[in-house]
């Protein structure tokens, strides 16, 4: 096309896109909003979704799965062993509980929403919910504690703990002391020196 | 006059900083700047304590395109054990990485068009986005970093109404894909502002080694899925789109742009295709419960990630964490082809040129 | 009442009365508009806005103008003290004397000169000197570029108009935009985008070239009021804000109020001269001094919607490009229509 024929098709080509994306945008002016006004209207979630975090802390049985599964290292546990003598109680999947859990601490802010201590979990206690509006004035506050035991709970825990491994320190030093097999800490005298050299065995007899 | 485009900028998709040598308007030279959004990805991945723990690591890299970023991974790391997948994985990893390419092209596109003057487009591509986010949603539980796919397998199986809520979508995008064309790919002033601007030549894009669109849109047949393939590609019907120089010369940023528009509608094709052919089967046979590869065991595995060719190195101890991740982000070596192909331009043109190398900060600084 | 009429008989303190009107038309003509641009930009891109504050958000522009007033004025430490403090009220000064010579009705035009387009864009270079100033004073390597541009393109545009007005001054005889109007009394026919109110033959023979003048005086028109897609000099996704990234508060406000204002000035231009201005297109149903002023600002604001449209549709030109639609598209063309008008005229 010559230089003239270019320019009276520019101007009319861009005249008539012009036009057509017109059509569209007015188009646009008439169709329905594709948005909702959030406060009043929420959209549905999923049921699958992942959001804030939640641990039924009746369920825990102190494994620590979630704490090393976790990739940002959000969820901190602490454990008391139990003594034979307490009964914690079951599980929802009929398993005996066998440690206290005086912290259950897992830092909501520092979360990533990966949902990877969701799977190693045995009792299925901690679930990613569908809660999406926690935010909080105070970062403090997004530390969320989920044990429930008290500081005198935990104080006596650890008491009956230490008085329970005191007891059974001393059983055990008792037991050493009556069976020779036992293994103890006591050193062990050197044997008396023998005067006589020991017998040579007789290579004959092999 | 040296004026710095900084990091904080309308239109620099992110952190980025372009300091631009400029001669009244027309750019003589210009050099990017990046490292703002460094965030450590390759030393975390030896931190942690198992490889199943680097895929949400993965996922925040390239945080537009993420599913191909957990598919690379986890192809590494499956390769490097040894693992076979069942089918039904691999189908729904290609639906998965497809639906992603379209999420992902969708904001490149939106973005393009607000740096070049038109806001509309960007609103009518983010509604379709959430359709998309949507169909992630209901699968996986997240909309923007899924976690999802995992080495050896997924991390939960497709929902009931997933494959209806798929074709839904299907048939409702490719009219918007048409929408799309006739109001921003097709007007007049956005083809005068892109034709012709920003042209990468097929020899300087190979030795720079650039890759995907762009590579694409310069005029070279090179597409990793087809020419390196992984996965249930080659079993599928599709092409690879090529920029042919329609409206100027080949390698502009039309041509990037129209490549990517085009490349959408091949991923629909790609995606009614899996989903027909979807077997059945268990997603979570072939997960390892311990995964431990072995000692001095190192590969280097590449994807066709949105924004180009993405590859994982791993060296392995033969612990159960890596000792060597190293990531190749696509964006960070098409971006730095940018002072090459921007002088000569006017600012309005290098806004512009940036634009269609489509880089995602997160990908270039990991 | 007495009070009154020695108050309406003093001719100084009524003037500055009259001169007063147009302010207040402008905010809240601005008032309007803004609300009507965010809320059709909104539904373009298929969402709503503004929908808390009043019914449906009507009281989002004043509560935007409350907020710029209460704005701290933040002035750069080295920008220049004289040329930044002053130049968004020269800016809008360029801005409201345009007002002066506008028509609003059969009984009330703020200055009735005989040289009223004339005067109208001479004004409009007013508002070029506030821009260079803007951009030159911010101190701002941006700025200056978006005023520079600016510059560039506001002058190039000026071409178009005042060709555009000449061709209607050879159709009307007169440069008095009263009399323009009053020429075109009488119903849509005698609009002189139809031809005007001449006899048949001359009539069709003009109406093409007039068309094709107020096509092309209507685009100069959106370049003139940095519009989409003319925007470049205050391209928000290239320098931020162009000349006013460094004005907060009530200075950025001055500009702000400026850019409306000229776009309710040069809809106002382009109805006046080629739509009839106040006269009720009807030929005498609802046709008086009250309703001409509810023809003129409601056809100005039918133009004002269709340059909202058009920025939200459209991206913009590049600086080269805009001179090359400036100076080879529409310059031409309206030179091609003057002659064409002034053969017609003449035979």
């Amino acid at each position: 096309m010559s230089a003239l024929g270019t320019y009276f098709y520019n101007i009319f080509h861009s005249l008539y896109t012009v036009i057509v994306g017109m059509k569209i945008t007015i188009r646009h002016l008439f169709t329905r909003s594709a948005t909702v006004q959030y406060p009043t209207v929420k959209m549905k979630i999923p049921e699958r979704a992942r959001n804030r975090l939640f641990v039924n802390i009746d369920d825990c049985i102190g494994c620590d799965q979630c704490s090393i599964a976790c990739p940002v290292d959000c969820i901190t546990i602490e454990t008391i062993k139990s003594t034979p003598d307490m009964d914690l109680g079951m599980t929802s999947k009929n398993t005996k509980k066998r440690l206290y859990v005086p912290r259950f601490d897992i830092d909501i802010a520092k979360c990533c929403y990966c949902g990877l201590c969701v799977w190693p979990c045995p009792t299925e206690c901690i679930v990613m919910t569908d809660v999406y509006e926690f935010a909080e004035f105070d970062r403090q506050n997004l530390i969320y504690s989920f044990s429930n035991m008290t500081v005198e709970e935990i104080a006596a825990a650890k008491e009956r703990l230490e008085k329970y491994n005191g007891e059974q320190a001393v059983k055990k030093a008792a037991a050493a002391k009556e069976s020779p097999a036992s293994i103890s800490i006591v050193p062990v005298t050197p044997p008396p020196i023998n005067p006589e050299p020991p017998a040579v065995p007789d290579s004959s007899k092999v | 006059m040296i004026i710095n485009m900084g990091p904080q900028h309308p239109s620099t998709h992110g952190v980025l900083r372009l300091e631009i040598v400029v001669d009244g308007e027309i750019i003589v030279d210009c050099i990017p700047h990046i490292g703002y959004l460094h965030r450590c990805f390759e030393k975390h991945c030896e931190q942690m304590t198992n490889y199943q723990q680097v895929i949400p690591y993965a996922d925040r890299m390239d945080y537009c395109s993420a599913m191909t970023n957990e598919w690379a991974f986890a192809l590494a790391a499956e390769r490097m054990l040894k693992i076979e997948v069942p089918e039904r994985v691999e189908y729904i990893r290609v639906i998965m990485a497809e639906l992603q390419r379209i999420a992902s092209h969708l904001i490149a596109v939106g973005t393009y068009g607000i740096d070049s003057g038109a806001f509309t487009p960007f609103l009518y591509t983010f509604i379709d986005r959430e359709k998309i986010l949507d169909l992630f949603e209901m699968t996986c539980g997240a909309r923007l970093l899924y976690n999802y796919i995992w080495i050896g397998g997924l991390s939960h199986d497709l929902p009931v109404n997933f494959i209806e809520q798929a074709k839904d979508f299907i048939k409702y995008f490719r009219p918007r894909i048409k929408m799309l064309n006739d109001l921003l790919t097709y007007n007049e002033i956005f083809v005068k502002r892109t034709a012709n601007v920003g042209v990468l030549p097929k020899d300087v894009a190979i030795h720079y080694a650039v890759s995907g669109p762009q590579l694409r849109g310069s005029g070279v047949n090179w597409d990793l899925r087809r020419d390196d393939p992984y996965s249930v590609y080659h079993k599928l019907d599709w092409q690879p789109q090529i920029g042919k120089g329609e409206v100027g010369t080949v390698g502009d940023c039309w041509d990037r742009h129209i490549v990517r528009m085009r490349e959408m509608e091949q991923s629909l094709n790609i995606i009614e295709q899996a989903i027909a052919g979807l077997p059945e089967g268990n997603v979570k046979a072939a997960i390892p419960k311990r995964i431990r590869p072995e000692k001095d065991a190192e590969i280097y595995v590449r994807t066709e990630a949105s924004r180009g060719e993405l590859g994982y190195y791993i060296i392995s101890d033969g612990t159960a964490s890596p000792f060597r991740v190293k990531a190749r982000g696509p964006a960070f070596v098409n971006l730095s082809v940018l002072p090459e192909i921007a002088r000569g331009g006017l600012i309005a043109d290098l806004v512009l040129t940036a634009g269609s190398i489509d880089i995602v900060l997160g990908e270039v600084d990991r | 009442m007495k009070f009154i009429q020695t108050l309406l008989a003093n001719q100084v303190l009524v003037s500055i009365l009259l001169s007063a009107l147009p302010l207040v038309f402008i905010v809240l003509m601005v008032l309007v508009v803004l609300y009507t641009e965010m809320k059709v930009a909104a539904h373009i891109q298929d969402r709503v806005a503004y929908m808390r504050t009043g019914w449906h958000g009507v009281l989002q522009p004043i509560a935007d103008m409350l907020k710029l007033l209460q704005k701290e004025d933040i002035i750069p430490t080295k920008a220049d003290n004289v040329l930044f403090r002053v130049a968004p009220f020269i800016a809008f000064t360029g801005t409201y004397v345009a007002y002066a010579v506008l028509p609003f009705s059969s009984i009330y035009i703020g200055s009735n000169i005989n040289l009223g387009a004339f005067f109208l864009v001479a004004a409009g270079s007013l508002v070029v000197i506030g821009i260079l100033m803007a951009g030159w004073a911010s101190n701002n390597k941006w700025s200056l570029f978006g005023g520079i541009r600016s510059a560039a393109q506001m002058i190039s545009y000026e071409i178009p108009t005042a060709l555009g007005v000449v061709i209607v001054v050879m159709i009307t005889g007169s440069l008095n935009l009263q009399d323009v109007t009053k020429f075109q009394d009488g119903g849509i026919g005698n609009w002189i985008v139809f031809g005007g109110p001449l006899p048949w033959t001359q009539k069709f023979m003009l109406m093409p070239f007039t068309l094709v003048t107020f096509i092309i005086m209507f685009v100069a028109s959106i370049a003139e009021v940095n519009r989409t897609p003319f925007d470049l000099p205050e391209a928000e996704s290239e320098l931020v804000q162009g000349f006013n990234t460094e004005y907060s508060g009530m200075r950025f406000a001055m500009f702000y109020l400026s850019e409306y204002a000229n776009l309710f000035t040069v809809s106002a231009v382009v109805v006046s001269l080629f739509l009839g201005g106040w006269s009720s297109p009807f030929a005498t149903f609802m046709s008086g001094p009250i309703w001409g002023v509810f023809w003129f600002v409601g056809k100005a604001y039918i133009f004002m919607l269709i340059q909202i449209w058009l920025r939200w549709t459209l991206p913009r030109l590049r600086v080269d490009q805009l001179m090359f639609v400036s100076w080879k598209v529409l310059t031409p063309w309206l030179f091609v229509c003057l002659f064409a008008v002034g053969l017609i005229l003449v035979i």
